[in-house]
Order: C-alpha cells, then structure tokens, then sequence
C-alpha cells in the first residue's frame, strides 16, 4: 500500500500546531466537501483530508503517526510495522468512519478500531453511510429511460479489523423523465450498516450532458430553429425536431426571429411532461447569384420598411 | 472472480414524491428534532399545518441530507447551513442560466 502524507494532504508543515492544523482542514473541508465543490474529484479529496484530519487533530494518533518517522514520501510503497500498526495503543474511531479511511490508514489504526467496535459504545447497532455519485447521462437516455451498470467498491471490515475492498456490479434503471440535478435514491445500496444495523442508501444524481441542439430548463426543452424570411413573413408549417422524433409546427405569419412557440408536452415526460419551446431564428439565404441580388433589390424598393425607425436613425 | 449483478429500479427524487415528518426522517438518518429545526429554519418547506400532517416533496430530501450533511461535516450553525443551501440553489440556478447564455453567445 502506498504511505499517506497527511501533513501534505492538509498543506501544513511537521511541526505545525493544533491551530495551524484546524484551520487547514477548515479550509480544505470547505473547499472540498462534495455539496459546494465542483471539483471532479471532490469526494475523493474530502476523505482523504478528512483522514488526515482525523490522526492530526488527535495528539496521540499524530504522536504515532510521527513516530513511523519523516523520511516518507507520499505514494511511496509503505509496509506496516511488524505486528500490523499501533497494536500496543488503543484508539477510537467511530466504525462507519473507519469503513471511509484508506488501507494505509487501516493498517496502521485497524486494530484499535476493532477494540473500539467490539467493546466501546459504538459497538451497538448502526445503520450504514449513505453513499453519493453522480451519474451522466445523454438528453435521449433521460427522455426515453435507460439502463446503467454501476461498479461499486465498498470498504468491508474482515475478521481481522483491516478494510479490504470489496465491489459489486449494479444494473440501475434510470426512469424516462429525469432532468438535472435530480437524485434517485437506492435503498440499502449504500454502505453496509455495523452490528447487525441495515444497510445505508446510494443516491444518484442525474447530470444532463450538453446536447447539440436542445437545452433543458426543468422538464422543458429549449431548440433554436432557423426558419426563411418568406416562411416567417407569410406563415408556413414547418418540421422541427423533438426528443420523440420530428414534428410539424405551424409558423404564423408576420413572424419575427426571437419568436417563441410552446410545443405542448414534447418536453421531457412526467406529470405533467414538460414542453419544448421554439425559439425562431430568421436566416437570410446569401445573395450569389445576378438573379438572386435582383430579388433583394426589388423587395428594397417594394417594402416600406424602416427597420432601424425605433432608434431614431 | 465470480460477481453477481443485482438489477435494481430506483426511487426518482422529485415532486412526484412525497414523504411525511417520519420517512423524512429515517431517509436522512435524522432524528424528529433535526428536521424540526430545519422547517423552524425554513431550510425545509413542508405542506400541510401539524407536524403530523407534515407532507414533504421528493425534492424537500435533497435539502435536508444537504443541509444535514453541511452542519456535520463543516461544524456549521442552523442559520449557516440554512443560509449555504439557498446560494447553492442559487448558484445551480444561475449556472444553468449561464449555460444557456453562452449557447447562445457561441451562436
């Protein structure tokens, strides 16, 4: 197993005080926990100064920590005292808290916290963590509803007091019809509860990937569709796409780009389903042709038209 | 090495759901007074009048496991926590507001 730099994990020096430790893991705690940072490897870095943490604030677990001596670097492979860690101390941990902390971390702490989960308070009946992940999926997958495997490592405390991973594989279904942000919860997938106590939750939170043509607010969808200056002007039924294939829209006339048009229930579905919005955008076709500038020159000279007569120029 | 695969349907966390005072409380880990002091906060948004009556949408979960999991592990007050879960709000409110601004600037 790799040895764990816990000073360096919360950017302090050897010798820095209680304060100094404190305030570091404050500030790492704030910057990483996994409901304000949007860091992709939040949860990751927040155990781990949590870890960190939890020897350094403690005089007795840093005196011990200390004593495996300075002359590690972090990641560098680590063997554990002969006998396996501290096994002449006793320390406490708090089991589902144990069940977080690295092999490192384990190995040099695992039998104190067996002592601690066999004698101490702690060893009555717990439920299990809850565990968070998100999960991206594509616009289509969230209208339609798809299926997704999950593999889960899951920290397992053995007989003899040391965490050893464990994973499992997961199909989740994800129902049609979930948008951003929202969480599905998995009862009893989280981690495995203490002395006989169930198991806690895994919640999924839905992350939506960007779509080339549709932005979801809420339930709804949003599509800019261009349409022709002729289309716009005289009105005409035109096809646009939707999540469930294309439909045809009719377009009034005397039309303007910037133009909304709710398409009841295309959005995404639920109850009720969500709408797409159509935002018309006029595109002028290009003038190439001898013929074609013709056209724009006589459309000049037939329209009264002032475009700019609202700013007055 | 051999693995099982479980199939599982879960539970969509949204309006369509709601839980009384009691679930609210086991979902989070939370007990009664907890998620008192959250609605006494205003953090969490119940309908209904008496605790009893106490309703809570799907998305009124979310809140509280944010909320609980803030005063936990950040050693925040209530009103700390309470006011922490309204920016966030706001910031995935304004973050999708900016994405699709700049959709439209990229146009």
């Amino acid at each position: 197993m790799e040895y764990k730099d816990y000073y360096k994990i919360l950017g302090v020096s050897r010798d820095a005080s209680a304060d100094d430790i404190k305030r570091a893991y404050r500030r790492l705690a704030r910057k990483y926990h996994p409901d304000v940072s949007k860091e992709p490897d939040a949860e990751a870095r927040f155990k781990e100064v949590n870890e960190a943490n939890e020897v350094l604030k403690d005089p007795e677990k840093r005196a011990a920590y200390d004593g495996l001596g300075s002359g590690w670097q972090a990641g560098q492979e680590f063997r554990p005292p002969p006998g396996g860690g501290f096994e002449h101390q006793e320390f406490h941990f708090r089991p589902e808290d144990m069940a977080q902390f690295s092999d490192f971390f384990s190995s040099l702490f695992g039998r104190g916290a067996r002592g601690s989960a066999r004698g101490g308070p702690s060893a009555r009946q717990r439920r299990g963590e809850d565990q968070n992940a998100r999960l991206r999926i594509n616009l289509e997958e969230a209208y339609a509803g798809t299926t997704r495997q999950l593999r889960l490592e899951e920290p397992v405390i053995g007989p003899d007091g040391r965490v050893h991973s464990q994973s499992r594989m997961l199909n989740v279904r994800i129902p049609a019809g979930v948008t951003q942000g929202q969480q599905i919860r998995l009862a009893g997938q989280g981690l495995p509860g203490h002395g006989g106590g169930a198991a806690g939750d895994l919640y999924l939170e839905i992350d939506l990937a960007p779509h080339p043509h549709f932005h979801v607010e809420g339930r709804d969808i949003r599509i800019q569709v261009p349409i022709a200056p002729w289309e716009a002007a005289l009105g005409a039924t035109i096809p646009v796409p939707t999540l469930g294939g294309a439909v045809n829209l009719k377009v009034p006339a005397g039309s303007q780009s910037g133009r909304r048009l709710r398409l009841k229930g295309r959005g995404l579905p639920g109850s009720p389903p969500g709408d797409e919005l159509v935002e018309l955008e006029i595109q002028t076709p290009p003038a190439h042709t001898e013929e074609e500038k013709a056209l724009y020159r006589r459309m000049a000279e037939t329209f009264p038209f002032r475009p700019r007569a609202k700013l007055g120029v | 090495m051999r693995q099982t695969v479980i199939e599982i349907e879960g539970v969509l966390l949204d309006e369509g759901l709601t839980v009384t005072f009691t679930e609210l409380g086991q979902l989070c880990g939370a007990d009664a007074e907890a998620i008192e002091r959250l609605v006494a906060e205003g953090v969490l948004r119940p309908v209904g009048r008496r605790r009893e009556e106490w309703c809570f949408s799907g998305r009124e979960i979310g809140r509280a496991r944010r909320a609980l999991r803030l005063l936990r592990d950040l050693e925040l007050n209530l009103a700390g926590a309470a006011l922490a879960v309204e920016l966030l709000d706001e910031i995935e409110a304004l973050r999708a507001r900016l994405r699709l601004l700049e959709r439209d600037v990229d146009r």
